[in-house]
């Protein structure tokens, strides 16, 4: 790859190293946002509880994808392979070990950060494309390697595995969906303040110092090979909890639900909501979940075409996604001021 | 030993298609330093075309050679339309782009011919190839029409002047613009070349894997994996590595116990994760150099 595409990766739009202040819509916006969060499922149906919920997890994968490009500058099509790692494993321990679906959730994480690091450790010696390439291959991959027979006994093949939804506990008077949500509106703002804060930190600046000029990074003394596993590893253990998460609302999993096209439309989210803006996450996620929809509903079999147009349309006005969109409006704000 | 002849020759037929996508993947490559993934639905899109051509009462030949035509028109459009105005775009973007162009395609091919699988004829034949038993006359063809192709560009990118004006433009863009290469439309036929390559692939894997929108997902990661084995900067590479590729994947689908058909694809991944590790360049292309 040569010098001048090597740059290009630099000048992804990217996570300012400010300590304070990282969310530029002001804490007014997200203590507005939140509320919403935690009041709206008291007056929607079922079935808007479980895409909020989806909404959510989706958020949690997309950010984790974020943590590793926009932090660290290395980017992956491959998130799939760990979000479907992290189903298996949740769905596996609850049905065949019994064990409590709370639990499940940092067994996941903990394994695929495990074997994130791992494969950090080859994609070490990759940047730009040959990241995407080898990411790409992982993402290819997977579902095959989950329907493989010898592993049958406890993946259940081609069939999959169905998940029991987890009841509401200490007799609380909630529906199952309810209380889904909850816990994983809980455990993602617990995450989001954890990602946020690992970006301000030592390690988080590590991180940006490799993704602006690795070779500088390196003579001033950060650990190179250390901090681009350690996002690696982060990023697919973020992910790896979404998935359980996933396997745990969605009540089933199958290979053919952890397919390239996730990997992409984690991509895609991560484009639209802005690279390296961790609250552009959310939006990214809404994105991937609602426009399909929205899509199939004109015409069947369009959901791609739409996707592909709406992508360029983003990629050639809002380039920065929705990061963009928010500094407009703060800009119209000030006007006013 | 006639397993052992039999899956090395199947193995070259199947490689001869991975040598075009590996081919068409290194041309984009070399002219815009991208992978792009969106390769295999375009030839995807272009077999579709000759099927509907034949459809309407074109013969094959006729049918093959017009998709050529219409798939490097499609190239070039596609170049100036949509990938012109992102040259100086971060790889990210790009990547975005290309992805953004596999949804487009994969989704209008499905719209218009729909998600059922088709037979798609051959105009060689199945029977055994001169009496023997070891190949079918189907492969044989695959080698043959992608032996002429290769021989072509081979023709053309070292003895025509546009063939050496696009290895300089694709080498140092800078330079050749400064002996009077028209850059910007080298990297354009660059496309519409790769896009006719891509389709020769697809019309000739096409009686094998049988044509519908997904047909080319696994071909182009065994595309990918030729190209890296042989080295993303090197055309020679990229064929070698197509056939190589072919041919291992078939050994290993016989030989390994356990792997058989399920899980050649992992097969790719393994391949092209060893190749970058221990020699990123690959077999003939150039090493990076990193300057700061």
């Amino acid at each position: 790859m040569s010098a001048a595409a090597e740059d290009a990766v630099a000048e992804a739009p990217a996570v300012e190293a400010v300590p304070k202040r990282a969310m530029t819509l002001g804490t007014g916006a997200s203590l507005v946002i939140l509320a919403a969060l935690l009041i709206t499922p008291v007056f929607v149906k079922n079935f808007v509880i479980f895409q909020m919920t989806m909404l959510l997890i989706y958020g949690l994968a997309v950010l984790a994808l974020n943590i590793l490009t926009g932090g660290s500058g290395q980017f992956s099509l491959g998130q799939s392979a760990f979000y479907a790692l992290g189903a298996y494993t949740s769905a596996i321990l609850m049905e065949h070990v019994g064990m409590n679906y709370v639990l499940t959730l940092p067994i996941a994480g903990l394994i695929c950060f495990a074997l994130g690091f791992l494969f950090g450790q080859p994609a070490l010696r990759l940047s730009g494309v040959y990241l995407a390439l080898a990411t790409f291959a992982l993402a290819t991959a997977m579902p095959q390697l989950l329907k493989l027979g010898f592993f049958e006994h406890w993946t259940g093949g081609v069939q999959g595995l169905v998940v029991t939804k987890p009841d509401a506990p200490f007799d609380l008077p909630m529906s199952q969906d309810k209380w889904l949500y909850y816990f994983t509106l809980v455990i993602s703002i617990g995450i989001y303040i954890a990602s946020v804060n690992l970006l301000r930190s030592r390690s988080g600046r590590a991180f940006m110092a490799i993704r602006d000029n690795e070779i500088a990074a390196s003579a001033m003394g950060v650990d190179v090979a250390l901090y681009k596993t350690l996002a690696f590893g982060v990023s697919a253990c973020i992910t790896g909890i979404a998935g359980g998460l996933g396997a745990i609302a969605v009540q089933f999993v199958a290979p053919d639900g952890y397919t390239f096209t996730l990997a992409i439309s984690l991509f895609l989210g991560m484009v639209v909501g802005g690279v390296g803006w961790l609250p552009g996450s959310i939006v990214g996620s809404a994105f991937i979940i609602f426009v399909p929809n929205i899509a199939e509903s004109i015409s069947k079999g369009l959901s791609g075409a739409v996707f592909g147009v709406l992508l360029f349309l983003v990629i050639f006005l809002v380039p920065h996604g929705a990061r963009d969109v928010v500094k407009l409006v703060e800009r119209r704000r000030s006007w006013k001021v | 030993m006639e397993l052992f002849t039999n899956q090395v020759l199947a193995g070259i037929a199947t490689g001869a298609i991975y040598a075009c996508m590996a081919l068409a993947v290194v041309m984009i490559y070399q002219a815009i330093d991208h992978l792009n993934f969106a390769q295999g639905e375009m030839a995807m899109f272009s077999t579709f075309i000759s099927w509907q051509l034949m459809q309407w009462g074109i013969p094959y030949w006729w049918a093959f050679l017009a998709t050529l035509i219409i798939s490097f028109g499609g190239g070039i459009l596609i170049e100036r339309l949509l990938f012109k105005p992102l040259a100086k775009a971060p790889v990210l973007t790009n990547v975005a782009g290309f992805i953004a162009l596999f949804a487009i395609v994969n989704s209008v091919a499905g719209l218009t011919w729909d998600f059922t699988i088709k037979q798609y004829p051959t105009p060689f034949g199945s029977s055994p190839f001169l009496g023997s038993q070891l190949i079918s006359t189907h492969q044989a063809g695959m080698i043959g029409v992608t032996l002429l192709m290769l021989i072509g560009l081979y023709l053309f990118f070292q003895f025509t002047r546009i063939g050496l004006a696009m290895r300089a433009a694709a080498a140092l863009p800078e330079s050749a613009r400064l002996v009077g290469v028209n850059t910007s439309w080298m990297i354009a036929l660059g496309w519409g070349m790769a896009s006719a390559i891509g389709a020769v692939a697809g019309i000739l894997i096409a009686p094998v894997v049988f044509l519908e929108p997904n047909m080319m997902g696994g071909v182009l990661v065994y595309g990918f994996a030729a190209a890296v084995l042989g080295g993303l900067t090197s055309p020679l590479g990229a064929v070698l590595g197509g056939f190589l590729v072919g041919v291992f994947e078939n050994l290993a689908g016989t030989y390994i116990p356990g792997v058989g058909n399920e899980l050649k694809l992992p097969i790719a991944l393994a391949l092209i994760i060893t190749v970058l590790v221990v020699k990123p360049a690959g077999l003939l292309g150039r090493p990076i150099v990193k300057r700061v």
